[in-house]
């Protein structure tokens, strides 16, 4: 493989690109989007290889870079990926650029401000699915909220500022908690093994007593469940979400949430797997009710966007019974169910944007016959809306079918109760898509609506090109996580078994 | 040669593309050129792979296609794969057929509309997912197959969308039909978790190993995704609103073939459902009630494509009692002869409709028969064939499954007597409409009357075609002496299980006769009463209506079944998810909550603000402050 440090490359572009951008003056405000552009593309350009020379066959990670860096505490600049940071990686660098384009017209105030924001926080969100030192993942954790509480709080709508301290005060309470928690494994796991060090493998493969797993869990898990949202930790979501502007809301829906669930598969569950084991009927039955509220309430919403986003609940829900089914059909669906919901809210949210841009609202009884006049966009939103309604033969279905599949075999109730879902799934999308688009239209400003221009097209096309392509040959994509969840799966199992066993060494340590 | 069967869904979906994305650069002469001979192109292949798996034994005549693995994950794979046996012979060649020639007909029907090569490219991408429904060599292409026809369906059901009622019937239909599938994806779910495959040779040959209380369930939650989309009692209601689509729809897709999907997926598990009498028996009662409700709704409803839909949901239910009493051949028998002759009528009413712009109730038609002689005739053979009359298609393939129904070790005497009546009903129903708009005087609109004309050759020819099919089709089954149909498919149905227990349990050849004669008496009765209530003595029929006005009422308003939806399950639910899980819970309580302490929050913030935004500031601050003392902890404490 090639030596160049790609990982560190890819996740440290973006932030290169805001410094550079520092230096152009306020007014080239053509010169300032150009070069978020390229430096964005060019990200996306150099995680190809990531993807590309991926080694399907081991579970162990790959483009591994590990240098010490505060050696007194035993933080090491520690990256690396397998499979299942890889997909989070590449859609985080597929949708930076496309972004980018998306807030070509829409920024009036600071544009370059808001550039440097979604160009640092791409490095924050890499840097958080690329760390393995748990130091290092909890600075890019932390750093990447900045630019987020930013974005929504500057450039956001009307409400921006209370939905800002809101999404901040969630976001602090789990963030304060983990670092305790993160604090306490730190000393806990020296104590007991005599070496001090955040690595994440270290940490990991050192088996607490279940106690401390357990209150360690929930302190994780709370941060995690904020930010994936779990019901009942959801309600920051919908105001962030119809707050922030176009670009924050795609990136908030696109990678952030992916955070709170890819937090889990990294961490919780192996680090503290019999807490997990303890946990997972209550989460998983917290999942189906979010998967069902989610729905139901999204189905009433006035506001285009706060029903995408109540939808988000509905759809992450699935991801976190995929999860906690522990079985490789949940797992691999709740993974290629965080790239799908990535992909199809991110597009609702462009979507909902560039309707915005032209009408300055999004409430649906503004709307109503549309499809007459705009077909180009008509198309885009009716392909778009059937990819998160889950319709086989786009990406929707793929990870619906399987974490329902997995959990169908683990537990017959909470997947019959989940499937439920696939209907009201139909029922608020597609009522929504007829008062937006269908009937006549009712309001003159909708007929003097233009359809989308080249460039809305070109944003919207590659996304549409990985919802068609995920949903007819899923294999590619499910092939490049199989042995990274296979070895999680199998971990999760043996440490399982290895606690239960009575005159352990391990839980000698431990107790 | 097993290698090409992909090109059958292939060709259409080839053509959707085209007109999809370059359809507004065509003229309406090539989009519909091209929209038709994709589907000739695929009914081509498959006619050229049907001869040859004729070439092959009974017992092997099967061909594979595998492409690709759509998805694996543990123990669990999914293949792209196509299998053309006998079954799927006769449904690839019914849909390609059938298909190809409404397409054709719809040239000249969908003649000027904005929307031309829009239709054409949803019609063709809807022969495609029809297709892979039938072509599937396991349960989940099958399951993408059919909700991509239900894609179709509500893509075209509101095909002119501006009208919000169409809008809204589509909506109803892809709804409701959902609510089938959730019962198909759990029907999936456990047969995975039952067989660990869902390959249809790799389950249904393992059918008889498993406990019968899981291929009942199994067989039933399969049943409930049939009632969505085949139209059956209790999801029936989405099919009705479906005839706001073009007619051309409703005749390839709400008669000929999508809603016969769900007869499809039971013969071709058939070898599950053998297994479990249960299931077989909730078949056939269902198919049995929906068959007469229906048919009773049709005698009062004066919309010529809603007096159709009705019929076409009845005769659902006669393909569901068909397969409930174990008849698999005879279902998929009636299922053919049913999309010619149904495909016949609905074209021809869409004909009279064309010539009397769009004109629908039957009230204001009448005396139509010398005016569209074409349209008459071939409607009038569609109206025999329907009711079943010697030598129509409908006669044999009905009157088997009244046999069946009576003769099948899973029969009863009850299933043939209330078959015999809907069969009357039928005549009955179906005629009464052919009076009232074809014989009699004219109740044309005037301003309409001027217009009155014979459709063009492009949508008369296909009638014609449907027509001779409609008369000759039935001759390829004809019991005891020329059982072709049987012969051919019983292969598929017989691989799995004991033939020995399908032998009639009782009943003789004398017996099938009189059987067979009883009907075309009960059949001939409902078409001479429909006579001399409608053409004779019209003022029979008010009279009769306002005797029995309470059930009259109740038959016109199809039994309140959509109010009572509408008020208990619709209503409610949207009532109790705004008023109580939105505005309650998720805003009073939740947020409730984060917003009281939010106010905590700020009145400690309030402390260290200097600007109004402080919080940023504050967040700053103790995000530094906190940094600086655990490095400071960590370094030298």
């Amino acid at each position: 493989m090639t030596d160049l440090p790609l990982l560190s490359i890819t996740i440290f572009l973006p932030a290169i690109g805001a410094l550079l951008l520092l230096f152009l003056k306020d007014s080239m405000e053509q010169l300032q989007k150009m070069l978020a552009l390229i430096v964005s593309a060019l990200t996306f350009i150099v995680s190809l290889p990531l993807y590309f020379s991926f080694n399907s066959n081991t579970a162990a990670f790959q483009f591994e870079e590990n240098y010490t860096w505060i050696s007194a505490i035993g933080a090491n600049y520690h990256v690396g990926i397998d499979g299942i940071s890889l997909l989070m990686i590449m859609l985080t660098t597929f949708l930076g650029p496309l972004v980018v384009l998306s807030a070509w017209n829409a920024v009036h105030k600071s544009l370059k401000g808001f550039l440097i924001s979604l160009l640092v926080l791409e490095t924050g969100m890499l840097g958080v699915f690329a760390s393995l030192d748990i130091f290092l993942f909890y600075i890019f954790w932390e750093a990447m909220l900045i630019p987020m509480y930013f974005v929504i709080g500057i450039w956001g709508g009307q409400r921006r500022v209370y939905a800002a301290v809101k999404f901040f005060i969630y976001t602090m309470v789990g963030s304060l908690l983990m670092m305790v928690a993160i604090l306490f494994a730190y000393f806990y796991v020296g104590e007991q093994t005599g070496t001090y060090s955040f690595d994440y493998i270290h940490l990991r493969d050192f088996l607490m007593p279940v106690e401390i797993q357990k209150w360690l869990f929930l302190a994780f898990g709370l941060s995690f469940a904020i930010k994936v949202p779990m019901f009942p930790f959801h309600t920051w979501l919908p105001d962030a979400h119809v707050e922030a502007p176009t670009a924050g809301s795609v990136i908030l829906a696109g990678v952030l949430l992916k955070m709170g669930t890819y937090g889990f598969l990294r961490f919780c569950l192996p680090m503290f797997p019999n807490a997990t084991f303890i946990f997972a009927p209550l989460i998983s039955i917290l999942a189906v009710i979010g998967i069902l509220y989610g729905a139901w309430v999204a189905m009433v919403q006035k506001d285009v966007k706060k029903l995408v986003a109540y939808s988000s609940v509905s759809h992450l829900g699935f991801v976190m019974l995929g999860i906690f089914s522990f079985t490789h059909q949940g797992m691999q669906g709740g993974l290629i169910q965080m790239v799908n919901h990535g992909l199809s809210t991110g597009a609702l949210f462009l979507i909902v944007g560039m309707i915005y841009e032209r009408r300055h609202t999004r409430m649906i009884e503004d709307f109503g016959g549309l499809a007459r006049q705009i077909p180009i966009f008509t198309t885009f939103f009716m392909i778009v809306t059937l990819s998160s309604i889950g319709l086989p033969g786009l990406n929707g279905f793929v990870g619906e079918f399987l974490v329902l599949l997995g959990t169908f075999q683990t537990n017959v109730t909470l997947a019959v109760l989940a499937t439920s879902g696939v209907i009201f799934a139909a029922v608020y999308m597609l009522w929504m898509f007829k008062r937006v688009m269908f009937g006549p239209i009712t309001r003159e400003e909708n007929k003097r609506l233009t359809d989308l221009s080249k460039r809305e097209v070109a944003v919207l096309v590659p996304i549409v090109v990985f919802i068609v392509w995920i949903g007819v040959y899923a294999q590619p994509f499910l092939g490049k996580m199989e042995k990274s969840v296979d070895s999680l799966l199998a971990q999760l199992k043996a440490k399982q078994t290895a606690l239960v066993q009575p005159g352990n060494e391990i839980i000698g340590g431990g107790e | 040669m097993q290698d090409y069967i992909w090109l059958i869904p292939f060709f259409p979906l080839l053509g959707f593309l085209i007109n999809g994305l370059l359809g507004k650069y065509l003229s309406e002469k090539v989009i519909g050129i091209l929209g038709s001979a994709m589907v000739f192109l695929s009914f081509s292949t498959a006619v050229v792979l049907f001869f040859q798996l004729t070439q092959l034994d009974p017992e092997n005549r099967l061909f594979i296609n595998t492409l690709y693995t759509w998805m694996a994950t543990g123990s669990f794979s999914a293949d792209v794969a196509f299998r053309f046996d006998a079954l799927s012979a006769v449904m690839v060649l019914v849909v390609t057929g059938v298909g190809f020639l409404i397409h054709v007909y719809s040239i000249g029907y969908m003649h000027g509309d904005r929307g031309f090569a829009r239709f054409f490219s949803f019609l063709n991408l809807f022969t495609f997912a029809m297709l892979l429904l039938v072509l599937g060599n396991n349960f989940l292409i099958m399951f993408l197959g059919w909700e991509g026809v239900g894609l179709c369906s509500y893509l075209l059901i509101g095909f002119w969308y501006e009208n919000p009622e169409y809008a809204y019937a589509g909506n109803k239909a892809f709804i409701v039909n959902r609510i089938g599938d959730f019962g198909f994806l759990i029907g999936i779910f456990m047969i995975f978790g039952y067989f660990g495959s869902l390959n249809f040779d790799t389950v249904l040959s393992a059918a008889g190993m498993q406990p019968e209380w899981v291929i009942t369930t199994i067989c039933l939650l399969l049943f409930v995704g049939a009632t969505g989309k085949s139209a059956q009692i209790p999801l029936y209601v989405w099919l009705p609103d479906a005839m706001a689509g073009p007619t051309p729809v409703s005749a390839l897709i709400h008669a000929a073939t999508m809603v016969t999907a769900g007869v499809y997926m039971i013969c071709r598990t058939s070898a599950m459902y053998v297994l479990s009498e249960v299931a077989l028996s909730v078949v056939a009662i269902i198919g049995l009630l929906t068959a007469l409700m229906a048919a009773t709704i049709a005698i009062t409803s004066k919309d010529i494509k809603k007096v159709l839909a009705y019929s076409t949901v009845s005769q659902l239910g006669y393909m569901f009692l068909a397969a409930g009493v174990g008849a698999f051949a005879t279902a998929i028998f009636h299922l053919m002869t049913h999309a010619f002759f149904k495909a016949l009528m609905f074209l021809a009413a869409g004909s009279v409709m064309h010539a009397l712009s769009n004109e629908t109730n039957i009230d204001k038609m009448g005396g139509l028969k010398n005016k569209i002689g074409t349209t008459y005739r071939t409607f009038w053979v569609g109206g025999l064939a329907i009711s079943g009359i010697l030598p129509f298609a409908g006669f044999f393939s009905k009157d088997e499954i009244l046999w069946k129904a009576f003769s099948s070790p899973f029969g009863s005497t009850v299933f043939w007597a209330v078959g015999t009546l809907i069969a009357g009903l039928t005549a009955f129903y179906m005629w009464r409409m052919i009076y009232t708009v074809f014989y009699g005087e004219s109740r044309v609109d005037k301003e309409v009357a001027l217009h009155i004309h014979e459709s063009p050759k492009v949508m008369t020819v296909p009638l014609i075609v449907l027509a001779a099919l409609s008369t000759v089709g039935g001759l390829v089954n004809i019991p005891h002496y020329f059982p072709m149909f049987e012969h051919f498919l019983d292969p598929v149905f017989m691989k799995y299980i004991n033939p020995a227990a399908f032998e009639a349990s009782h009943g003789s050849f004398g017996l099938e006769l009189t059987f067979a004669a009883i009907s075309l008496v009960v059949a001939f009765t409902g078409i001479w009463l429909a006579k001399v209530m409608y053409v004779q003595r019209r003022e029979l029929p008010d009279k009769i209506a306002s005797s029995v006005k309470g059930l009259y009422t109740l038959l016109f308003n199809k039994y309140y079944v959509d109010e009572l939806y509408d008020k208990i399950i619709v209503k409610p639910f949207v009532k109790v998810s705004d008023a109580f899980f939105y505005a309650f819970f998720d805003v009073k309580i939740i947020d409730g909550i984060v917003n009281g302490s939010a106010k905590i929050m700020d009145s400690i913030a309030g402390v260290l603000r200097r600007s109004h935004s402080g919080v940023v500031q504050f967040y700053a601050l103790s995000l530094v402050v906190g940094a600086i003392a655990l490095f400071g902890y960590l370094i030298f404490g």
